[in-house]
């Protein structure tokens, strides 16, 4: 065969897989959007659901998707920032790094189900928490650790080397110079990498079924002390969130509505990953352009 | 004059500081580091204690073909706990998803980078940056309207199984893959596209001929990620294949994998009993095999290295 016969021939193949993926994707997007979108209202997100008739919400598990989010950003973020600020910026090249760097690989490559599973090992069981937000929390930490600190890692490692050294010269310890040099400078692309993670966590639900539970008691708006077992904030009670809500409807298939209801929840989902891989650049930029006018 | 000795002879403030940054920043290291051990710790002692506590043998667990631990054969005295089913459902599910995908990934790549690089590029990076970030329940819900229906229509079975679910997964990493492949791509140097054409090549020559040659390591990594999280993925897979653990005869029987069984069993079993002892087994073989594809893409990596 001619070379320039092969040549349009294999261009025209690529441009036909490469509708056929556009095609796929868009569907996707499309199915979800039109199917879920019209069945949104005030009533749906803020209701709670209901398990043998139509009509239900899924406001409480959108309540406890949002805080568990917060629970994982929080304790994850911390452990996160050191462990990077380490590799980046003290570890040496030797065997202890290596093994450690290797251990995040395999933690990031874990089936997100046998993280849960562990969790359910571990903290449902062996510490006794039950099934509750504080062992989903840690659930979803373990499961956003390796991530977040290859992420910051990265970011860390735009900043010069230039800044570095100019730390030092002017006598500063290396903490310092991560302190005040380096993680200002760093900043947009951090919070860029957590946003983007927040996305992922926000969706996960095989870690948290067997960890926050499949349950999602009434909860007491009204009363914000974390102590009482109705109040929204109590870290210890079970905690069923949007994405193990879609999964359990449909698993069970009691639910008269629950087509809708899936495609109402998952319509939601993807807006908020929607929103946060959106946001996560813009508050990137934003803040980049803030901390460097100055 | 004694000041001044004190002074020099104390450690100053920066290094107090800087002891301090650095002990805390290790601890957070050191816990991750201790997360992972306790993870292999806690999955391989429940799981191995089938073997040693409930005396299974480790051949009728890998190669027996009935899955019912509850129910104990007349014959051998020993429940049927052969995982061979799951085991089977979840390396086919993920081969023939990483089959159809990659294909699909790889010219949707090239189509990125080499064929229409402002127009492609701008069009499909976003969504597929947006499919990655997809949860897998969505994509499980989808399975479950539009997949497995269509499947009931076009070959009268329950539309539930194997098929189903390669679909689904074919769909959920092949945003991975192609995002991964796209990465590889643009990391070929350009010279190598200029000394191609330079020579007379035409532009799917030098795609064949040069561009994917440089790339195979990476494409081939990017395979083996999307392979992963296919065999790990529980929740969208179970809720299209079938959860019949038998034996799969044909594409579009019911079938199961190990996540779906997993999922599926661990909250009805009573802990430290024989059912639930199985279950953590195979909880233990989707652990050994993520660490088999981690030393695949590190083997990858130090092989094919661009020299």
């Amino acid at each position: 065969m001619n070379a320039k016969t092969a040549d349009k021939i294999a261009t025209g193949v690529i441009y036909a897989i490469s509708s056929i993926v556009a095609l796929i994707l868009f569907a996707m997007l499309g199915f979800i959007l039109v199917r879920g979108v019209p069945h949104l209202s005030w009533h749906f997100l803020t209701s709670p659901a209901r398990a043998f008739e139509a009509g239900g919400g899924i406001g409480i598990q959108l309540f406890n998707s949002f805080y568990l989010l917060i629970l994982a950003m929080l304790i994850s973020f911390p452990i996160a920032l050191g462990a990077a600020i380490y590799l980046n910026e003290y570890a040496q090249k030797n065997r202890f790094t290596a093994i450690i760097r290797t251990a995040i690989e395999i933690l990031s490559s874990l089936p997100s189900v046998v993280v849960g599973l562990f969790g359910f090992l571990l903290f449902v069981v062996q510490f006794k928490l039950g099934f509750s937000i504080l062992s989903g929390a840690i659930a979803l930490t373990l499961f956003n650790l390796p991530l977040l600190t290859r992420s910051i890692e990265t970011s860390l490692a735009q900043i010069p080397d230039l800044q570095r050294e100019a730390g030092a010269a002017l006598g500063l310890s290396r903490w310092e110079t991560v302190l005040h040099v380096i993680l200002p400078a760093a900043v947009p692309s951090i919070v860029t990498g957590v946003v983007l993670s927040a996305g992922r966590v926000f969706g996960e639900a095989a870690a948290l079924i067997y960890t926050a539970g499949q349950s999602a008691p009434a909860l007491n708006f009204a009363d914000w002390n974390p102590f009482n077992i109705s109040s929204p904030l109590n870290p210890m009670r079970p905690a069923e969130t949007l994405a193990v809500h879609i999964w359990k409807i449909n698993s069970e298939g009691i639910m008269p509505d629950l087509n809708a209801v899936s495609a109402g929840a998952s319509a939601v989902l993807i807006i908020v990953v929607l929103l946060f891989n959106f946001s996560a650049r813009k508050l990137g930029m934003k803040l980049y352009k803030k901390l460097t006018s100055a | 004059m004694d000041n001044i000795t004190k002074k020099l002879m104390q450690r100053s403030e920066s290094t107090r500081k800087d002891t301090f940054g650095r002990v805390v920043s290790l601890t957070a290291l050191i816990l991750i580091g201790v997360v992972v051990v306790a993870i292999f710790a806690f999955v391989l002692s429940r799981g191995l204690s089938t073997f040693f506590k409930d005396g299974v043998n480790v051949k009728d667990f890998l190669f027996g073909t009935t899955w019912n631990p509850s129910v104990t054969n007349p014959a051998t005295k020993q429940p049927y706990v052969g995982a061979l089913p799951m085991i089977i459902g979840s390396f086919l599910v993920t081969f023939l998803a990483a089959i159809v995908a990659t294909p699909f990934a790889i010219g949707t790549a090239l189509f990125m980078t080499e064929i229409a690089q402002k127009r492609g590029a701008k069009i499909m990076q976003p969504i597929i940056e947006l499919l990655v970030g997809i949860p897998s329940v969505v994509y499980g819900f989808i399975g479950l309207t539009v997949v497995v229906p269509f499947i009931r229509t076009i070959t009268s079975g329950s539309g539930f199984g194997i098929l189903s679910g390669t679909i689904v997964l074919f769909v959920m990493i092949l945003p991975t893959i192609t995002s991964m492949t796209v990465d590889t791509l643009k990391s070929v140097p350009r010279y190598y596209r200029e000394s191609a054409l330079a020579i007379g090549a035409t532009r799917w020559q030098m795609i064949y001929k040069v561009i994917l040659r440089a790339a195979t390591p990476g494409i081939m990594t990017a395979i083996v990620f999307g392979m992963a999280r296919a065999f790990g993925e529980a929740l969208a897979v179970q809720m299209v294949i079938g959860n019949a653990a038998l034996m799969p005869t044909g594409l579009t029987t019911p079938a199961s994998t190990l996540t779906s069984v997993l999922t599926m069993g661990i909250g009805n079993t009573v802990m430290g009993s024989l059912q639930n002892d199985v279950l953590w087994t195979l909880a233990m073989i989707l652990l050994l095999m993520s660490l088999v594809f981690n030393l695949i893409v590190r083997a990858i990596g130090r092989r094919g290295a661009m020299k």
